[in-house]
């Protein structure tokens, strides 16, 4: 022990010395630790947010009774039920809007709420029950969710239809960004009158499917616990991207670690030979080497963890933002993590540490107490080096290709990225080698030929740093070009979606009526197009039915993937429908195909006469003729609208609206409003991985930096005899400089066919996986360019302090290689 | 009149929801003024089939059936059903989810080995529990007490009630062999010398048929059920702690109820009834009562007293119960004790034993 205190104090002293390389170590893996669980936190934090969500009702893994064909179903079933001994308790969901933000409203009834039901625990709160049903009753919201619509406890606010909500009180088990009200409020608020959403059962209850049926009919069904987290699954995807793009930081980040330990060990060497010649065993030297391992990764790893923590504090409002608009799933903003958390990011240091000084950790287990150098013997070494590297690029590649033919969905997804990622970065040194062997060939001129030759030898030094740069690179390049695509694409399709200039929203079916007989008699309104909407269920999948007018507003502009030469009058006069690209593929359907569509009656067989796009929704969407909306769903809102209106008297008609129809209109917006809105949600989704792409890169060109300097520090016993020989210094520093551009151009240049490959596997097979819809594929040479610029930019800036350093180097420092022979 | 008998079990049944935490203000006040709801007059006739229904003036009221059942194996059964209102403000009755009636109901069957319980919660206006007069029907989930499909005419002497839970059911036809039995001064029963009162009247008389079965196991049972009505709007004084309850049914035809209020501060109050074979009652007051606690047995962490001595001295009675199950403990919100008993001396007999508070 004493000896391993004694070899660790030796060892330690290096780092007094190089406060620069220690710096690096620390920074490496404090940002690989800071990435990976910071990414890890926002799940964390998001899987909480859907546990609390599901579980705050129902208490967590109920089943729960719903409604087999559309959304809602009439609340004597739930008496019927009752009254036929099943203990079953109604649940009624919706949304309302307050000033500028959708708020959840979850009715419940709590004296049949099953006891572990959290929000059933205010049965035993007698001042949180006692006024819950009672006078104007109670409006329950967790704290945060009230800090964060701005209510304060006790105000009753108006939704935008002008309905009361009832004095609200703060109780931390309610869900995030809900507010549980009575089951009785709940109708009144959300105009549903004496409809439920689902029925939540006892935890004893063992149900007798047949007397459901001779009870309820085919009304209702039983909805399996994990299916009502649909939209959680759906999450789920985004989830898996995040991991992705956390993995992919922490390795860029490994790449530093393994640079700066590359280095250390480097200029250890001679210190290493010496404690090994003074008798210190190879196995106490690694003792003494991994204790400060552990005490680096406590270090750095601690740093790295509040890091993520950080980070993760930084992006959380976006992601919740982007899973609230893109599944509407709540996600608490307070982020809170566990022990697990903390310990499990300390964990992922420590393995990173670990791997990256692995093989500084065997080299001194084999290390020889004398040694020659053998300049020699690399090339033999490297041969083996690029054969290896080229057998693993290989199985990667077939590896990957079996994940294509034979997997399926998200994870096949990003095994396929993932390994031809690791193949092309495996390649890279590779590729390079041969270039430089095809450069030594040409060359004439023994400098020239030099400056191949000694290319070829530094490649397996830098070929680490190197790959990091090229999967940053192809990374920044492959989710660039999604990002920008799928930005192009939404940006046209909300132009043809949103072609009407003005939609609003009636408080009731009767006041749209009203506004549709005034509306008629405008002579700016050309066309009032209502846009009632429904909701149904198609093979367990959430889908809206919207109804559709025949007018041009849709014949001349509805997007349509896929369609019937005479769709529109195919949807307006036979059994039609349109369907969302979402729902054809879960469906697996195309045009042509027959689907029967659950109605409030009976299931409606329907052909499919077009597959329209529909980006960035969640659900399923059908498309009919609005007079069958009216006639198969009884529950039809009633009340949206689409008008058409000249441009120019779009904001005159607005205001006519909004003074003859105050409390009549419940929203009103304009079409560049409509516009802006779903731009942003789209801004917001991409915010996160935007930031997270863009962290890679700084951190792949922090270990491209890492490793120029340990390879200067290397280099200087190779570049000395070429001096000797009479090349100056700074003739030797530019050719340096020039490697290395050619090094970074080179891993450009492989990272934009590899970048569009992934671009192409995300909108292929990620998003279709993910989200259920396929983007055109896109290409931007302007952004490859910017890609080249950024990898040749970090390369130079990463250079040029150890050429600086080589250029003015005194002399004698170079003399001394020779001298001091390591 | 001193009538204080009618301070009713059920009332303090309500009163110690108070306790439990449960509803608390909503059954809690029932010892409070209740500005806003009727308060009982005497001199009102109590009127049939109407009063069998509920009445929405009042603050709270309650259906209550217990029998008496021996099976065909030649064992005691006992089973008790029970529907409570409860106002949470006047003119509750409104419809919808807008009502503001809370309903209850208790349920249990007992055996000597056996006693097993359940307990619902409904509210009123969407047709999950109610009450209705004509033809009388009143109801809890799947829980019933209601007319039977042979019967003619619209009062309650021909009733089936019915209950169940995981472990246990049953099903009974009760037919009146009686009349109906009005307590206190014609149905009106003083609660207090400050004028607290309720409506209250019985059926004692129903002869019991049917069927229980505990963890499945069926059995024909029959014998004699008492049911009671009773309604008001702030029925309790605040220093009652909690009451002893008897519902006698003798061999020979006769009925007597009666019972010990416990108090935090003054001595017991003991209150009687004696009904003859006919119907006729005669009230029973705290001197011509002795009640007296044999044994005692803990039970759900409490002292519970199941053997009592029983003395009517104008009436040359004096008994000593023993209950079927001693172990019949309610653990509902709120928890007591209720369940059958057996009683032997000067007469003998059967009924129910009801004790909370301990």
């Amino acid at each position: 022990m004493k000896e391993t205190l004694w070899t660790l104090a030796a060892l330690a002293s290096h780092w007094r010395r190089r406060p620069g390389n220690l710096g690096m170590l620390l920074l490496g893996l404090a940002m690989a630790t800071a990435l990976w669980s910071g990414v890890q936190a926002l799940n964390a934090q998001a899987r909480n947010s859907y546990d609390a969500a599901t579980a705050a009702v129902s208490g967590g893994g109920a089943r729960t009774l719903g409604s087999s064909r559309s959304g809602l179903f009439d609340q004597d079933l739930f008496v019927k039920l009752r009254r036929a001994g099943f203990n079953v308790s109604p649940v009624l969901e919706g949304l309302v809007r307050i000033g500028e933000q959708n708020v959840r409203i979850i009715g419940v009834e709590p004296l049949s709420l099953p006891r572990r039901s959290p929000i059933a625990r205010m049965r035993s709160r007698a001042d949180l029950i006692e006024d819950f049903f009672s006078g104007p009753g109670r409006g329950f919201a967790s704290p945060e969710t009230l800090r964060r619509f701005n209510l304060a406890e006790g105000a009753q606010p108006l939704t935008n239809r002008g309905r009361q909500l009832p004095p609200l009180a703060a109780l931390a088990e309610a869900p995030p960004g809900a507010i549980v009200v009575d089951i009785g409020v709940a109708q009144h608020l959300l105009d549903r009158h004496e409809k439920l959403s689902r029925l939540i059962m006892a935890d004893d209850e063992t149900l007798d499917e047949a007397r459901l049926k001779s009870i309820a009919g085919d009304a209702l069904r039983l909805v399996a616990a994990n299916e009502e987290s649909e939209l959680d699954r759906l999450a789920d995807s985004f989830h898996l991207n995040l991991t992705a793009f956390g993995f992919l930081a922490f390795l860029v980040g490994l790449f530093i670690v393994h640079a700066a330990y590359g280095l250390a060990f480097e200029q250890r060497l001679p210190t290493l030979r010496t404690l090994r010649a003074l008798g210190v065993a190879p196995m106490h030297l690694v003792a003494a080497m991994a204790w400060e391992i552990a005490v680096l990764t406590l270090a750095a790893g601690g740093v790295g963890v509040i890091g993520g923590y950080a980070l993760a504090r930084a992006l959380l409002p976006d992601v919740a933002r982007s899973l609230e608009s893109l599944y509407g799933a709540q996600i608490s903003e307070n982020l809170a993590l566990d022990a697990r958390w903390w310990f499990s990011g300390l964990a992922m240091a420590g393995a990173g540490a670990v791997l990256a000084a692995a093989s500084g950790l065997l080299k001194t287990l084999r290390l020889p107490p004398l040694s020659v150098s053998r300049p020699i013997a690399w090339r033999a070494e490297h041969h083996s080096y690029l054969r290896r590297q080229t057998a693993l690029a290989v199985l990667a590649l077939v590896v990957a290709a079996c994940a294509y033919g034979f997997g399926k969905g998200l994870a096949s997804g990003f095994a396929v990225i993932g390994l031809t990622l690791l193949a092309a970065a495996l390649f890279l040194p590779v590729g390079l080698a041969g270039a430089l062997a095809l450069g030594e060939h040409v060359a004439r001129r023994p400098l020239a030929r030099w400056f191949f030759a000694d290319g070829r030898q530094e490649i397996s030094g830098l070929s680490l740093a190197l790959m990091a740069l090229l999967i940053a690179l192809a990374a920044n390049i492959g989710v660039g070009g999604m990002v920008e695509g799928f930005r192009q694409t939404f940006g046209r399709w909300l132009d043809a979606r949103l072609v009407a200039e003005i939609y609003f929203e009636a408080a009731t079916p009767a006041d749209a009526q009203d506004i549709e007989t005034w509306a008629r008699k405008q002579p700016e309104i050309s066309a009032i197009l209502p846009v009632f909407r429904a909701k149904t269920r198609i093979g367990g999948w959430p889908v809206d039915v919207f109804g559709m007018t025949s007018h041009e507003t849709y014949t001349a502009h509805f997007p349509l993937l896929d369609a019937e030469p005479n769709v529109w009058t195919a949807l307006h006069d036979q059994d039609a429908v349109l369907v969302s690209e979402q729902l054809a593929r879960r469906l697996g359907l195309g045009v042509g195909a027959m689907i029967d569509v659950p109605t409030s009656h009976e299931d409606w067989r329907a052909r499919v006469v077009g597959v329209f796009p529909d980006y960035g929704n969640p659900k399923g969407q059908l498309r009919i003729d609005h007079e069958k909306l009216k006639r198969y769903f009884d529950d039809a809102s009633g009340i949206h609208y689409s008008l058409r209106a000249a441009p120019d008297a779009t904001p005159r008609v607005i205001e006519d609206l909004q003074q003859r129809f105050d409390g009549k209109i419940a929203r009103i917006v304009d079409q560049s409003e409509l516009k802006a809105l779903s731009t942003e949600v789209f801004e917001r989704t991409f915010a996160v991985t935007t930031a997270l792409n863009t962290l890679t890169l700084i951190v792949s060109g922090v270990a491209l930096f890492a490793s120029l300097l340990t390879l200067s520090e290397m280099r200087r016993a190779r570049i000395a005899p070429v001096w000797a020989l009479g090349a100056t210094r700074s003739q030797l520093a530019g050719l340096e400089m020039i490697r290395v551009l050619a090094f970074a151009a080179g891993a450009a240049v492989l990272a934009t066919p590899l970048g569009l490959f992934m671009t192409w596997c995300l909108v292929a097979i990620v998003n279709v996986a993910a989200f259920g819809w396929r983007l055109p594929f896109h290409m931007f040479p302007a952004q490859w360019l910017v890609v080249l610029l950024i990898a040749l930019g970090a390369a130079f800036f990463a250079a040029l302090v150890p050429l600086v350093r080589l250029a003015r180097s005194a002399p004698t420092e170079l003399l001394r290689v020779f001298s001091n022979e390591r | 009149m001193k009538d204080r008998r009618s301070i009713s079990r059920r009332s303090a049944l309500l009163l110690a929801l108070s306790s439990s935490g449960a509803l608390a203000k909503g059954f809690g006040g029932l010892a409070d003024k209740a500005p806003g709801f009727a308060v009982p007059q005497p001199g009102t006739p109590l009127v049939f089939p109407k009063d069998h229904g509920p009445h929405p003036n009042f603050r709270t009221e309650w259906w209550y059936v217990t029998a008496n059942l021996s099976g065909a194996d030649g064992a005691s059964y006992g089973v008790q059903w029970t529907l409570f209102r409860h106002a949470l403000e006047p003119n509750a009755t409104r419809g919808g989810w807008n009502d503001r009636n809370v309903w209850m109901g208790h349920a249990a069957a007992t055996s000597t080995s056996e006693h097993l319980f359940a307990q619902k919660f409904a509210r009123g206006g969407i047709g999950q529990a109610g009450v209705e007069a004509t033809p009388f029907r009143a109801f809890i989930d799947d829980w019933v007490l209601e007319t039977r499909d042979d019967s003619t005419g619209a009062g309650i002497e021909r009733l089936r009630v019915l209950a169940g839970d995981r472990d246990f059911a049953y099903a009974l036809d009760l037919t009146a062999t009686g009349p109906i039995v009005l307590q206190g001064e014609s149905g009106y029963s003083r609660k207090s010398e400050t004028g607290q009162a309720s409506y209250y009247f019985s059926q004692p008389f129903f002869k019991a048929e049917g069927s229980i079965s505990l963890h499945g196991r069926k059995m024909q049972v029959s014998g004699r059920a008492w049911m009671d009505r009773e309604w008001s709007s702030q029925p309790l004084g605040p220093d009652q702690k909690g009451w002893d309850w008897f519902a006698l049914h003798l061999d020979g035809g006769a009925k007597l109820m009666l019972y010990r209020m416990r108090s935090v501060e003054a001595a017991p109050h003991l209150f009687g009834n004696w009904i003859d074979a006919g119907g006729a009652t005669s009230l029973l007051t705290g001197e011509d009562i002795g009640l007296e606690p044999l044994e005692t047995i803990r039970i759900a962490d409490r002292d519970v007293p199941i053997r009592w001595r029983v003395q009517i001295k104008s009436r040359g009675l004096d008994i000593k119960t023993q209950p079927l199950n001693p172990r019949s403990w309610m653990g509902t919100d709120p928890a007591y004790w209720e369940g059958p008993i057996r009683f032997s001396g000067s007469h003998i007999g059967e009924g129910y034993l009801e004790m909370t508070g301990y």
